[in-house]
């Protein structure tokens, strides 16, 4: 079938979506995506983000879809013509879900976690408004203590619910569903019951914003000051590999590995990703790369460097002994095994 | 033609060896004309100004040393959110935070804080952009006169909380302004 989208024009199988055949392609044409997740059967639909125009139905019937179309869950038709980032009605119609989404969301990514990583950020970015015009008060909800592992803030929520879906198809029990309606909806019940299970920490990865992080990262530092690198261990429950990311010799989270859409490659364990936090349980493969824009990338030299030997006696290049003292952040040592010892 | 006699930059001049006149041995034409010049430059605009006594207007837009700011209820604005240590060309901010206890809510003003708070002033050139970052509003360039105090040790240049955060006075007395106006 052929499917031509933003003029670029694929062959692709039959029962593809037009976001998979989107994604085939490449580039900017990409619809966003909050709620879709290809690792997890039936999501999609939910968060609306990945409007487009269907310009032409298909060869046999080639009117235009009246409605702009959710192209995750739209699936393509032999001769297909579609407008994404070409079509003005799309981008308005996306401004207005970013703002849609934005109504309740606390807007506080001075303190989340998942700034920097956080496709609601990105969303934003492209789509979203300066200025807010929702003057009213926004939805909260009580916090709740989920266990040791998982963070839980419903006020961050969008309810994209792939983290009901990983806790229906990853955990054994089938103990899911958003609770409530309307304003009220929250997912933290159906959650706390799945919390167990090994793989329950995938919820974090999956979670588009910081409804759902890591309790052992939180607040330890922004992600941007972290050294992200491939490694991977020996595991019996999972694949075992995943992206650690390091602070100095200090690995301060685990997280799986992410592509260019934020889906995780494989999902991993709870043990690997909470429990081993020492340098010595890893093989570290190198460093992680992400798309050139990311936030990510600040201040990480990930190009090989050459190792300029200055022929000189040592003594002058190390320096005075009061000039080699660290004088910044005294507080924490440059070795942190001298701190438990 | 030889190259002695080629001038490359055009500004060539050969040093003459003439005798001076009777005149010119006097020097009293050239102290004459050297005292012209004098009188011209009193009835000149002066370009110098009496420093202590006189201060030179700053710029609008003139920098000078940080504060981390306290809102009306003395609690610290600063969350730690990291982007003025993104922001830093110099890198001269580097922070720790740290969840809030609860019985810390008068002391900061979100669940989130900084512990360690530090900029390395022999980094720091005061572009500024760390005030611009600031989602919170915290960081702020003073217009205080002294950039940083001199000193004798480097360690002593890392300016702490202690030396950034408002003083408590300072935020009682902009709380009792506001109110006033």
């Amino acid at each position: 079938m052929k499917v031509t989208i933003d003029g670029q024009s694929i062959e692709v199988e039959p029962g593809t979506t037009i976001l998979q055949a989107a994604r085939m392609i490449g580039g900017d044409l990409v619809p966003p995506a909050m709620c879709y997740y290809s690792k997890l059967k039936g999501s999609g639909g939910k968060c609306r983000c990945c409007l487009v125009e269907v310009a032409k139905g298909s060869d046999a019937d080639p009117r235009p879809m009246p409605k702009l179309m959710a192209s995750c869950v739209t699936g393509c038709m032999d001769g297909m013509e579609v407008n994404s980032k070409n079509s003005d009605r799309v981008t308005e119609a996306r401004k207005a879900v970013t703002e849609f989404l934005l109504i309740n969301h606390p807007l506080d990514c001075p303190i989340c976690d998942q700034a920097g990583e956080c496709d609601l950020q990105n969303l934003s970015f492209e789509h979203g408004k300066a200025k807010s015009r929702f003057i009213e008060e926004k939805r909260t909800f009580e916090p709740e203590n989920i266990g040791p592992n998982i963070q839980l803030h419903m006020n961050r929520c969008i309810l994209c619910q792939r983290c009901v879906q990983v806790a229906d198809q990853l955990t054994d029990k089938r103990v899911h569903g958003v609770v409530d309606r309307g304003d009220h909806a929250n997912i933290s019940t159906c959650i706390s019951k799945a919390i167990d299970n090994e793989f329950s920490g995938n919820m974090i990865d999956v979670c588009p914003v910081g409804a759902l992080t890591d309790k052992t990262f939180r607040f330890k530092s922004r992600v941007w000051f972290n050294k992200p690198y491939n490694a991977h261990r020996d595991c019996d429950k999972c694949c075992g590999k995943t992206t650690v990311w390091m602070f100095g010799g200090e690995i301060q989270r685990v997280t799986g590995r992410k592509d260019e859409y934020h889906e995780v490659e494989e999902f991993i364990c709870n043990s690997c990703r909470f429990d081993h936090k020492n340098v010595e349980d890893w093989v570290i493969e190198g460093p992680r790369e992400f798309e050139k824009d990311s936030v990510i990338n600040q201040n990480n030299y990930i190009r090989p460097l050459q190792k300029v030997e200055i022929a000189t006696e040592k003594t002058i290049l190390m320096g005075r002994d009061q000039d080699r003292k660290k004088i910044s952040m005294s507080a924490i040592p440059l070795d942190i095994n001298t701190e438990k010892s | 033609m030889s190259i002695e006699t080629i001038s490359l930059s055009g500004r060539k001049k050969v040093v003459s060896n003439k005798e001076m006149t009777f005149w010119e041995r006097l020097y009293l034409v050239a102290i004459v004309k050297g005292l012209w010049i004098t009188l011209q430059h009193l009835f000149k605009r002066k370009v110098t100004i009496h420093y202590p006594e006189q201060v030179r207007e700053r710029s609008v837009v003139y920098r000078g040393q940080h504060m981390l700011k306290r809102d009306e209820q003395g609690r610290e604005n600063c969350t730690a959110c990291g982007l003025c240590a993104l922001s830093c060309p110099a890198e001269a901010i580097t922070m720790k935070a740290e969840e809030r206890k609860p019985d810390e809510k008068h002391l900061y003003r979100e669940e989130k804080y900084a512990s360690i708070y530090e900029i390395n002033m022999l980094r720091c050139i005061f572009c500024g952009l760390c005030e611009e970052a600031c989602p919170k509003d915290a960081i702020y360039l003073t217009i205080s006169k002294e950039l940083v105090p001199s000193n004798y040790d480097r360690e002593d240049f890392i300016f702490g909380k202690d030396r950034l955060v408002m003083p408590l006075e300072m935020a009682m007395k902009n709380a009792q302004l506001k109110n006033a106006n």
